[in-house]
């Protein structure tokens, strides 16, 4: 593994270009984030998170966190002092509001941060995002008591948070809940059962550990009508904000992962002694619509760790190519080795990780830019209509964007050769640690059901049908920029007619027979984020294309790069969605044609 | 007690440098700048003496003083960020190319004209690597040096340096005001933060031009440099190494290409 360079360039030329990081300046809310500011802001903490928290990555990955007899649980050799670091510094606290301690920056530069510091380390990452989740359900539902002793101790980091949903019969389906709470008498509830898959549930980063517990209270309504949401701290906080009283909660175990090994992932029982003491966050039995409130920005954090994992695995690939010499470059002379990076088959693996990641971003940074202006845009129209491509965006972001991570993190050690399969080079933990984000935050399979059962009919089709149309609109642009950009016209119309027919057939086909189209749920999510991502990086080379006229230097080689990689992604990667047509109007008939329900094995 | 910290902006290091050819000076455009990375442990040091000052209940003021383009402000802007007070911006199209001599003299007037108790070098800057900067500041002042510090300790009225040697190390001691020069052993420099960085924006920077600094301009610039480039050749590319293949006598191999190369 080699040390981690931010890619600041390309974060740069995404904020400024794409999703206008200028304009976002001139909303009132976000004046004080002009974009120096925000950049400096960006480029500093990407220096942080290289320099301080990347070389975690390796000896979490190795040593990975412990759980003693007493369920203490004790992080890699380092990682107090980093996330001590990561405090006092302050990069917490940049996107939460000012009458919490935060900064009062846009979404959008709080995931340029944590792009960067996923890549650092994901394992280190994971801990500030729960802790985000967390923050986000107080500040939109806690009570302004609950927000007064919790959230500035959180947005600085000092406490971190949890959220305890899954149990082990309440996976995906959260309806299944059994965890109880009772009231106490006092206001206060008391907590019991166990929770399972708790990232960060214990740890020894910080001095109290805030966990968001959804639990029923009695007579609840079965199903997820009837889960209500509790903080349960570790430490009961005193009337003056100083700790007391030890909860009656505890970690009884860690699980033994495939990766993010220095993340604890924990077994958490709760009421051991009787009942861990909880306060109700809103109203009983409405954690479900809470969660949902909050899903958006943490299903963009988990679709992030798909860059994050890409880029990092991207950036040891490159270097490895350019250094390793194995065999003979065409039309070199005998006996010279060249660097592999000189084979073509491995210049196409390095220039589609290359062409992915950049898509990614531009996908990721779209939707988080997305989340800013559908908060803070002046005029109710924007407004709404961010908010309907946030909607439509966030299943695509996750699911499409935590695929193609693991599939350039595959590509990755493919590059490094049968080395990358030694678990010294790092390539094989970015494969690992990839792994996981298509499954938590919502499987991957249940983004593509939320993509065509709930996104794609908003306003009867009309949201997904209004972008294609934008992307329609495109290709007059493209054909103005001259012939450079021409061999995309073709590509990207390809796509968007892909993406048409599948659209339109998923909003006829879903309402006569909803298992034809959940049958074609994962085609047609990565067939559309495909397409998306061919439509941000043609508008990326319209944008490179009229910059170039007037740089020089590196400014100019970027650029030019820039073109070509999007030429590459939409001629020879792009028409992969054309060929995912077939899969999502295949219907459900041929799923179960074999009969697997009771196939035997051998 | 009024510390000064000297801050030059340098070519990032990990880039391709190049001298333009019309007058030989280093071509400061072509290339991001940052701060050299030698005078960030001197901000450091000047910002942990302020913060020990306080604590001991005295006055600490930390200042920046930079000489550079228009450029050169980022790094006073980050100089800032990591928590210096103020700072001074010399700048003027007159004093592009101007040598150590006139460097020094130039700083040195805005010294004077500011007042200091403690000026605080970086050991050289990685772009002209002189390393002479404190000693010329000293000698202008007419104020004692103390160079190379890797420890440094005052009362206020007193600096007292630990200086390592091949043997083990010196200590130095000066009354104030002085000069120190201060090497990488000494600190570990800080991150700017995120408040640092959102506070730097409102800091006071003055932005002095020869005129306001009271300084000839006759004084300063290429023409008036006592040192010139009379030539320059870029670095050739790097030659393929030498392959050895060891047939049992790879270790005399090894050895004679070192005595060769007069390394042994």
């Amino acid at each position: 593994m080699t040390d981690y360079v931010p890619p600041l360039r390309d974060i740069r030329f995404v904020l400024d270009q794409l999703v206008d990081i200028g304009g976002l300046a001139k909303l009132e809310a976000y004046h004080h984030a002009d974009p120096e500011t925000a950049f400096g802001l960006i480029e500093e903490s990407g220096r942080f998170m290289a320099e301080v928290v990347g070389p975690l990555n390796r000896v979490g990955d190795v040593a990975g966190s412990t759980l003693d007899g007493d369920g203490k649980v004790t992080t890699p050799r380092g990682f107090t002092e980093a996330y001590r670091r990561y405090v006092a510094a302050g990069w917490a606290a940049v996107p939460f509001p000012p009458e919490f301690g935060g900064g009062g920056f846009p979404w959008l530069i709080a995931v340029a941060m944590q792009e960067m510091m996923t890549s650092a380390c994901m394992a280190f990452s994971l801990c500030p995002l729960l802790t985000q989740g967390a923050i986000d359900m107080l500040v939109q539902h806690g009570s302004p008591a609950q927000q007064a002793t919790f959230l500035e101790k959180m947005v600085s980091g000092e406490w971190t948070g949890t959220m305890n949903l899954t149990e082990p019969q309440a996976g995906s389906d959260l309806g299944a809940v059994r965890t109880k709470a009772v009231p106490a008498g006092d206001g206060t509830w008391r907590i019991t059962g166990q929770k399972i898959f708790i990232t960060y549930g214990e740890h020894d980063l910080a001095d109290n550990i805030i966990h968001l517990v959804l639990a029923r209270v009695p007579e609840a309504p079965p199903g997820t009508k009837g889960i209500s949401c509790f903080i349960v701290p570790k430490y009961l906080v005193n009337e003056d904000g100083s700790l007391g009283a030890r909860n009656d909660l505890r970690c009884v175990s860690v699980e033994h992962k495939l990766g993010v090994h220095a993340s604890p992932t924990c077994v958490m029982s709760y009421g051991d002694a009787g009942g861990a003491v909880g306060y109700l966050v809103g109203e009983t039995n409405q954690g479900m619509r809470y969660m949902f409130t909050m899903m958006n920005t943490a299903r963009l954090s988990v679709g992030l760790q798909g860059l994050s994992i890409a880029e990092r695995a991207y950036q040891d690939a490159l270097r490895y190519a350019q250094e390793r010499r194995q065999g003979r470059a065409a039309g070199s002379p005998a006996g010279e080795q060249p660097p592999i990076v000189e084979h073509p088959d491995v210049r196409r693996m390095l220039l589609t990780m290359k062409a992915y990641i950049e898509a990614m971003r531009a996908v990721l940074y779209t939707n988080a830019v997305s989340i800013d202006l559908a908060r803070y845009h002046h005029d109710p129209a924007e407004r709404e209509a961010r908010r309907e491509l946030v909607e439509l965006l966030t299943p695509i972001s996750k699911a499409w964007c935590t695929d193609v991570g693991f599939d350039v993190a595959s590509i990755g050690l493919q590059v490094h050769g049968g080395i990358g399969y030694v678990e010294e080079t790092g390539a094989a933990q970015y494969l690992r640690d990839g792994r996981i984000p298509p499954i938590y935050e919502g499987t991957n399979g249940i983004q593509a059901i939320d993509l065509i059962a709930r996104k794609v009919p908003m306003r009867g089709g009309g949201v997904v049908t209004d972008l294609l149309t934008q992307m329609d609109l495109l290709d007059r642009e493209l054909a103005a920029a001259g012939p450079e950009l021409a061999g995309m016209r073709a590509a990207l119309a390809n796509g968007v007619s892909a993406a048409r027919e599948a659209t339109d057939w998923l909003l006829s086909r879903g309402l006569a027979e909803p298992s034809d189209a959940l049958a074609g749920a994962t085609p047609y999510l990565r067939l559309l984020g495909l397409v998306i991502g061919g439509w941000l990086l043609a508008r990326s080379a319209l944008a490179a294309s009229r910059l170039l006229r007037s740089a020089d230097g590196s400014d100019a080689v970027f650029l030019r790069e820039k073109i070509d990689t999007a030429c590459f992604y939409t001629e020879q990667l792009l028409p992969q969605a054309a060929g995912l047509l077939p899969a999502v109007i295949a219907g459900a008939g041929p799923l179960y044609r074999v009969d697997l329900s009771t196939a035997a094995l051998g | 007690m009024n510390i000064v910290v000297c801050v030059k902006q340098v070519p990032d290091t990990a880039l391709e440098r190049k001298l333009k050819p019309g007058d030989a000076t280093l071509d400061r455009a072509a290339v991001d700048g940052l701060i050299n990375e030698l005078d960030e442990y001197a901000i450091e040091e000047g910002l942990r003496i302020a913060e020990a000052q306080r604590d001991a209940g005295a006055d600490a003021e930390v200042t920046i003083l930079t000489m550079g383009p228009e450029k050169a402000a980022e790094s006073i802007r980050k100089a800032l960020s990591m928590g210096a007070d103020k700072a001074v911006h010399l700048v003027d199209d007159g004093l592009a190319g101007s040598d150590a001599l006139s460097t020094s003299y130039a700083l040195a007037k805005v010294l004077s004209g500011a007042g200091f108790d403690l000026v605080i070098c970086g050991s050289e800057s990685t772009d002209a690597r002189m390393g002479v900067m404190a000693a010329m500041l000293a000698e202008r002042l007419g104020v004692p040096q103390l160079s190379l510090a890797s420890k440094v300790d005052t009362d206020g009225s007193v600096i007292r340096v630990r200086r390592a040697t091949d043997e083990g190390y010196d200590e130095a001691e000066a009354s104030l005001p002085a000069v120190i020069s201060v090497v990488e052993k000494i600190n570990e420099p800080r991150y700017p933060s995120f408040k640092g960085i959102m506070a730097a924006k409102k800091k006071p920077v003055a932005t002095l031009s020869l005129a306001d600094a009271g300084i000839e301009p006759d004084a300063v610039g290429l023409l008036s440099a006592a040192t010139e480039v009379v030539d320059f050749a870029e670095r050739p590319p790097r030659q393929a190494g030498t392959i050895v293949k060891d047939e049992g006598d790879g270790g005399v191999k090894i050895a004679e290409f070192l005595a060769g190369q007069k390394f042994i």
